[in-house]
């Protein structure tokens, strides 16, 4: 409703709407949009990256220009793209299914998007004066030496969108501790609840280490500390272990919560309950606990010795166990059920040989003395790439074709969306199998350019093609995006008819107070219940009532602002002293803003009961 | 927030429980207060640093413990959730903190 009140005023009134929103919808959306356009950006790369390397000593791009090109490959799809878009569906889906009306803290959460996104922009004006080429783990001595801004612009960019994405994680845990429906008990939550809790947990304790270890770069590169510097007593490895100790638990927040969607989407087009909801639960927290004591297989060539070594290869190859009991129980889940394939379905179904062959690279990885042979070559990039791009970026398209309608009223087009998915899908394979025997032919990866006849020659050519046909299913997906938007077949409610859990039951788009009477949840997938008892509609918890809902407020989006000058200013005043005015500037801004936000009490409003009656339901 | 205290009349038993909340409070506020004066004074005073490290880290355990169980309400019930993510957050400091003395800094 809200979305057309807002078209019919004019584009400033609707920019302001959309700038001081702390609507956890539209910071959902704001999310999709804002990882929507770095997955472009992080995708052009990533192509450009693929013509270099698709002949030997390709002159395509310079040596320096291709290390900036995969440091912000890397950078802009792991912190830019896929965990942004994962936020905006967490922000958006998980509220509805857990029935509440907002997170708990509805202005951080407005924060926490500003952040990430000023974070992202602040990286991305890199490129017009040189960009970081450290890679993306960033690691010292290499990134100490580098000269120019590039490194400091990674440092002050993943910083403040980092602590931005430390606030999403804070939030989340405090919405699902304290604002569950009536009746919805830890056990009744949907399992993409389940996996957005877990993994903001994981945010939790995770982001702090990356925040240690950007500070200590920080004032290492421009206040002349010694941290990472050996000749003065300090230890390049430390920033390897905060990265890894940060970095390992990353990648289970990239998984964790598309495995969610999985099983979201299963039980749907499978019309079957999900199969051992509580041996998921208990899996799911499995991963994030076994997730912590894993990082240095990350760095088994630094020379830990072959007890840690053993201890954390041992550690690693555990974790096949609770994955194993989740891509069984989907299977199980399928089994027996009347199976209704489309666009969201054909994802989740392509996710699960892919993510598999990625798990079983990643035990061979874990092999300590194997990994001597695998470490730095293709091998690795091909591993990592079918877990995120077959896991992450399968599990998100999954669940923005089975969320869209829920999320915009209306049905993405199934036939773009399946030549999205087939030319997608078959170009992944192309571009990323072949990687696992490049690498095992010892081609080591970040390397500008290879050399002729050394047997490298057609498996490059064939994983450049691959790429261009990726290019190709995300072009047409754009294509429907945008011919839904103004074609697209408008949805009901419970958009597939068979929906099971509580966003089914609010109109599509929802209301901007979401539920009308909160629901009472009667078990596990709460609307299927209703269904089964044949009742056409959720019973209510409570009476109609007004509703008390957060105010806007456009303090998040200048307290951003704030920071990015003052980022600006760090990166610059080790050249120029003048710059410090940028410091001190921004951080006032950013300042006066949380003292008028302390000081200024801002109750929210009231949406009164006669409203409420004269919508309807 | 929907509920506001102060429109709402509370009972004697919960003025009674706050009361006795509010005094656990003070005392491990205060308590806090004296040990940080404690650690400021054991190494002003330069008492030898066998004795002093040790000491501190005592110190730091117990306030890190006034702080989790008083101040941020791990003791009382209904806070199991809370407490666990918070357990967890411990074991993994605990982690990290290992490693940096076993396998880097040794």
């Amino acid at each position: 409703m809200s979305m057309t009140s807002a078209q019919k005023s004019g584009f400033g009134a609707t920019l302001w709407d959309w700038l001081t929103t702390v609507d956890h919808k539209k910071i959902g959306i704001l999310y999709l949009a804002g990882g929507g356009f770095f997955f472009l950006l992080g995708g052009l790369e990533a192509v450009i990256i693929r013509i270099q390397l698709i002949s030997p000593e390709n002159n395509f791009i310079s040596a320096g220009l291709y290390n900036e090109m995969i440091t912000m490959h890397g950078t802009t799809m792991i912190f830019l793209a896929a965990m942004p878009i994962l936020l905006g569906l967490m922000n958006f889906i998980m509220p509805l299914q857990i029935g509440a009306r907002d997170v708990a803290f509805p202005f951080l959460n407005s924060l926490g998007f500003w952040l990430f996104l000023f974070g992202g922009l602040l990286l991305n004006l890199s490129w017009f004066t040189g960009a970081p080429d450290a890679g993306w783990t960033n690691y010292a001595p290499l990134s100490i030496q580098s000269p120019g801004h590039g490194i400091d612009f990674y440092v002050m960019g993943l910083q403040l969108s980092g602590a931005g994405t430390l606030m999403g994680g804070i939030n989340f845990i405090v919405t699902i501790v304290l604002m569950r429906a009536p009746g919805m008990t830890y056990m009744r939550m949907p399992l993409f609840t389940w996996t957005t809790f877990v993994a903001s947990i994981l945010i939790l304790f995770a982001f702090p280490a990356l925040t240690v270890g950007l500070f200590l770069m920080m004032f290492d590169r421009m206040f002349g500390s010694a941290f990472f510097d050996a000749a003065l007593g300090g230890n390049a490895v430390i920033w390897q272990h905060l990265f890894w100790i940060f970095g390992h638990p990353e990648v289970y927040i990239l998984i964790l919560p598309v495995f969610g969607v999985f099983s979201e989407v299963f039980p749907t087009f499978a019309k079957k309950r999900l199969f051992g909801y509580t041996a998921m639960v208990f899996a799911t927290f499995l991963i994030a606990f076994l997730g912590f004591m894993v990082w240095a297989h990350h760095m088994f060539t630094v020379g830990l010795g072959p007890v840690a070594n053993s201890i954390f290869a041992v550690a690693t190859m555990a974790i096949a166990v609770p994955t194993g009991i989740k891509i069984f129980n989907w299977l199980f889940t399928l089994w027996g059920g009347s199976i209704k394939i489309n666009s969201a379905m054909l994802w989740s179904l392509a996710f699960i040989p892919s993510f598999t062959i990625g798990g079983m690279t990643g035990v061979m990885l874990a092999s300590a003395v194997a990994d001597y042979q695998y470490h730095d070559t293709y091998f690795v990039i091909g591993h990592f790439h079918y877990v995120i791009v077959g896991g992450t970026v399968f599990g998100i398209l999954a669940g923005l074709h089975y969320w869209w309608p829920k999320m915009f009223g209306r049905y993405l087009n199934e036939v773009l969306g399946q030549i999205s998915f087939w030319t997608f899908f078959i170009g992944f394979h192309l571009t990323f199998f072949i990687q696992h025997f490049l690498g095992l032919m010892g081609m080591p990866r970040r390397y500008w350019v290879f050399l002729e006849n050394q047997g490298l020659d057609t498996g490059n050519l064939i994983s450049s093609i691959g790429a261009f046909f990726m290019s190709f299913g995300v072009i047409v997906f754009l294509i429907n995006i945008i011919y839904t938007t103004i074609k697209g077949k408008k949805a009901p409610g419970d958009a597939w008819g068979s929906g099971r859990t509580l966003e089914w039951t609010i109109s599509s788009p929802p209301v901007h107070y979401n539920f009308k009477q909160l629901p009472l949840v009667r078990g596990l997938d709460p609307l299927w219940i209703e269904k089964m008892e044949g009742n056409e509609k959720m019973t209510p918890a409570e009476p109609v009532d007004e509703i008390h809902m957060p105010n806007g407020s456009i303090l998040p989006f200048i307290m951003t602002i704030g920071f990015t000058i003052a980022s600006y200013g760090f990166i610059y005043q080790t050249g120029n002293k003048y710059w410090l005015i940028a410091v001190f500037a921004g951080m006032a801004i950013a300042l006066i803003c949380m003292l008028i936000r302390s000081l200024k009490d801002d109750h929210g409003h009231h949406i009164s009961k006669e409203e409420l009656e004269r919508v309807g339901d | 927030m929907p509920d506001k205290m102060s429109t709402r009349k509370i009972n004697s038993y919960q003025k009674q429980k706050n009361k006795q909340e509010m005094q656990k409070m003070v005392v491990s506020f205060a308590l806090m207060i004296f040990f940080t004066i404690v650690a400021f004074a054991l190494v002003i005073l330069e008492v030898p640093s066998t004795y002093v490290i040790p000491l501190l880290l005592i110190l730091a355990f117990v306030q890190v413990g006034f702080q989790f169980f008083y101040f941020m309400h791990l003791k009382d019930k209904g806070h199991e959730v809370p407490s666990q993510i918070i357990y967890g957050g411990v074991f993994v400091t605990f982690l990290v903190a290992l490693t940096f003395t076993a396998i880097t800094w040794w």
